[in-house]
């Protein structure tokens, strides 16, 4: 029998995608393509530079000069390397075992080769897009210092292709292998505490080894060890360092080919032997990711905890904020993202305590009140990603399930403030206790600690609330896994929304602040001001219009909402 | 009980429901047929406040269901063609998460759960996330959710898919029963069988329009005496002009 081609069998998902792009044209999305070619052209813009200011002054150093640049590189497409292992582990249980084509393709006279590279194509396209597209400004970088040439860009790419190939070839094959030892589902599980915990012991290693320190002389003892450590491969046998080797070797005009021939070999061998390694474990480990999660919860213990405490609420309210609390904590996607947060906030506070403040007065004074309120901003943000993975996706999550809540009498206000409460409550109190340990360690002034800790009460309250609304408005009802939701260009906006607000209350509370500051710094009594009041009074009607008005507005659109 | 006036529901220039007007008095069992595409399920989330109108209303015991939602909620049990539920709450999680949306708690709702449980053969089952379900007993589920609160009347869009023989006939025999004590039951089917059997009177839906209703004898002598439910249902929706069937199928 004739078999369909490779285009074939992936034509369903390239015209899916096709017919993604006609129906956001359709809808007038030029709007939404203009602010996402901003936002995405800032960054660019902004990697490029940075480390267009680092390469041009490294050029002019002796010695270190030309050895660091390379390592640079070198390190940059190692840290791809791993996050594309742990990504392509991820996508591959998503597109060779889940998926909802599987049933279509595995029932038909579609052999087995053109199946795995069919799948391993998607997998590698999903899960390295991000990374491709982070690596463009890091190489144009390069291009422009070292004046690569037009042809730079093809020889890069050349290098790039094969450095994807080899981590979609590794996760598929780490997949297939978890699969056939674990069911499909628990595995999901098991990769997505994995792969969390991982990226949060990463972030927390590098804080904890304090790579500021780097930068003092007194760092090295030497000179002479640090161009030894330098000219040495960081490891001869990475894929990263062959391909940073590739392209360093173009730039500095001493093109070697062995590296480039070590990529595309390695990458042909790697794709062979997952190839056998697929046809050899396939079946068994698809029928096994057919079972079913075989789980039996008896979940009295949320009904005894938080139901008795809710127990003034109305019972479908009750009802409501019980159901959404035991799916985030029964959904290993969502709550495993906790690892994450509390990795952020350790790191937070760590970087708090390793500021060199308190040296003196009353510059100390000056600068602690300064870190204090930029503080606040920057917990504002963190609350604000925070907000976009838990609060964000809230309604998305309701989608499949909205013929029920709509057929049902509950009031669409009690499904909104059940979502609103469930999300800020421990919003509320991870900001408080973010706010009031490092204002602590900063050792403020009670002035500064009442002003913080009111402050982020209200911007947590309407980060909440953004977080809500822009949710409702953006719906994402198809979407199956919770963390993809915030990714949307929902949660892009939504971001925008919540930079825009933070900037508007800190800055009507500068002249506050700064007014306190001023007459500290000259000697007058710290009194509350008249003046300082009315601004008090700006920043806290910013923050209830900004938690009203679009949770209004989220009403009004769940209204109108139709399945 | 349930009326539908003038109901017409557009999708961009597509015309899914035209204008159509509907009385399904109390103690009925009314079947709604037609072929795919006609605007049965379109008509049926209308009905359950799931879409709203384009133009016209939808009057659940008098009250107006976009107007007057919540007490006309309160009266329906609503049956989706799609079984789609929470996957992470057990199945008698899911029924008291239901009741609780109906204003309902304490014992009276554990004896109803107990009961439907029962009834429907998922005791064994009650305390196992639904994401283990099979197709049938996620159906299952779901029509023990709309009967939790005692509705006036339920709306059921193609109750028997997914169910195996014996859970047909119960669901069968509980509708039947629930007609009986007076409630009114509201169903969309393509099983002909099931509606000629079951139903008191019967719409056929074409191109978003009803294009006959009545009961099986009035519908017989308006279009051809002694016609099977079938014969009736292709004379009216155009199906007597498919192809012969061997024709389609081939040889092996």
């Amino acid at each position: 029998m004739k078999q369909p081609s490779l285009a074939h069998v992936l034509q369903p998902k390239w015209r899916t995608a096709l017919q993604r792009m006609r129906e956001e044209r359709a809808k007038g999305g030029t709007g939404k393509l203009i602010v996402l070619v901003l936002v995405g052209g800032a960054f660019w813009a902004g990697v490029f530079g940075v480390l267009y200011r680092i390469l041009k002054s490294l050029r002019g150093v002796e010695e270190l000069g030309p050895l660091i640049p390379g390592k640079i590189l070198g390190l940059v497409l190692l840290s791809f390397i791993s996050i594309l292992v742990l990504s392509n582990v991820i996508t591959a249980l998503s597109s060779f075992f889940l998926a909802k084509d599987l049933d279509l393709l595995v029932s038909a006279p579609v052999d087995w080769l053109r199946l795995y590279l069919a799948k391993l194509g998607e997998t590698l396209v999903h899960s390295s897009w991000m990374v491709a597209l982070m690596a463009v400004p890091i190489l144009a970088a390069y291009g422009v210092v070292y004046k690569g040439g037009v042809l730079f860009g093809l020889y890069a790419l050349a290098a790039i292709v094969p450095m994807l190939i080899l981590p979609a070839v590794l996760g598929c094959a780490i997949t297939l292998i978890l699969v056939n030892v674990f069911p499909a589902r628990r595995t999901r599980d098991l990769l997505s505490i994995i792969a969390l915990g991982a990226a949060g012991g990463v972030i927390l290693l590098f804080r904890v080894i304090r790579p500021e320190q780097l930068a003092r002389p007194e760092g090295f003892r030497n000179l002479l060890d640090f161009v030894i450590l330098l000219r040495g491969p960081t490891s001869p046998f990475l894929p990263s360092e062959w391909a940073a080797q590739a392209i360093m070797g173009y730039l500095r005009r001493e093109i070697d080919l062995l590296p480039l021939l070590l990529l595309w070999t390695t990458a042909a061998a790697f794709v062979t032997f997952g190839a056998l390694l697929h046809r050899a474990l396939y079946a068994q480990g698809f029928t096994k990711a057919q079972e079913g999660a075989e789980r039996f919860i008896r979940g009295s213990w949320w009904r005894w905890t938080v139901g008795s405490l809710l127990g003034w609420l109305p019972v479908a309210k009750r009802e409501f904020v019980l159901k959404d609390i035991k799916l985030f904590f029964r959904d290993t996607t969502q709550w495993s993202q906790l690892i994450l947060l509390a990795v952020l906030v350790v790191v937070y506070i760590f970087n708090i305590q390793a500021l060199p403040l308190h040296r003196g007065e009353p510059v100390g004074f000056f600068y602690v009140n300064l870190v204090s309120f930029l503080n606040l901003g920057l917990a504002g943000f963190v609350l604000a990603s925070i907000a976009a993975r838990f609060i964000f996706p809230a309604v998305s999550l309701e989608g499949r399930q909205m013929w029920l809540l709509r057929s049902s009498p509950l009031d669409l206000r009690a499904l909104l403030w059940s979502k609103y409460w469930v999300g800020t409550v421990p919003l509320l109190v991870l900001g408080l206790i973010l706010t009031g340990v490092t204002n602590a360690l900063l050792e403020v002034t009670p002035f500064m600690m009442i002003v913080s800790l009111g402050t982020m009460a209200g911007l947590t309250l309407a980060i909440s609330s953004l977080a809500l609304t822009f949710g409702t408005l953006y719906p994402q009802f198809e979407t199956e896994n919770a963390a993809q939701i915030p990714t949307s260009f929902g949660g892009l906006v939504f971001m925008m929304a919540t930079i825009a607000l933070l900037a508007a209350v800190l800055g009507a509370l500068s002249t506050a602040v700064y007014a306190y500051v001023r007459a500290a710094w000259e000697g007058r009594s710290l009194g509350v001001t008249p003046e300082m009041m009315v601004w008090f009074a700006v920043a806290a009607a910013l923050c209830t219009a900004a938690t009203v008005v679009p949770l209004r507005i989220a009403l009004r659109k769940m209204e109108s909402f139709e399945f | 009980m349930i009326r539908l006036e003038n109901l017409t529901k557009l999708y961009g220039s597509f015309v899914a429901v035209d204008d159509i007007s509907l009385h399904v008095p109390r103690g009925v069992l009314y079947g709604c047929l037609g072929p795919n595409g006609a605007g049965k399920t379109t008509t049926l989330r209308m009905i359950a406040g799931i879409l709203r109108p384009t133009q016209g209303r939808v009057l659940l015991g008098g009250d107006d269901v976009h107007q007057n939602p919540l007490s006309a909620k309160m009266r329906l049990g609503f049956i989706p063609d799609r079984p789609f539920v929470y996957d992470k709450l057990t199945g008698a999680e899911f029924l008291r998460f239901v009741a609780g949306l109906y204003g309902q708690e304490g014992d009276s709702v554990e004896r109803r759960i107990a009961e439907l449980l029962e009834v429907f053969e998922l005791t064994s089952w009650k305390d196992e996330l639904v994401e283990a379900y099979s197709h049938g007993m996620r159906q299952k589920l779901i029509i023990s959710s709309a009967l939790i609160h005692r509705p006036e009347c339920i709306v059921v869009d193609e109750p028997m898919v997914g169910l195996d023989p014996k859970a047909a006939r119960l669901l069968k025999d509980i509708f039947r029963q629930f007609v009986q004590k007076g409630g009114t039951v509201l169903m969309s089917t393509h099983t002909l069988e099931v509606a000629e059997a079951m139903c008191d009177r019967i719409a056929i839906m074409q191109h978003g329009k009803i294009v006959a209703a009545g009961t099986m004898t009035e519908l017989r002598s308006q279009h051809q005496a002694d016609a099977s439910l079938e014969d009736l249902f292709l004379k009216l929706t155009g199906g007597a002009r498919v192809r012969e069937l061997a024709e389609v199928l081939g040889g092996p």
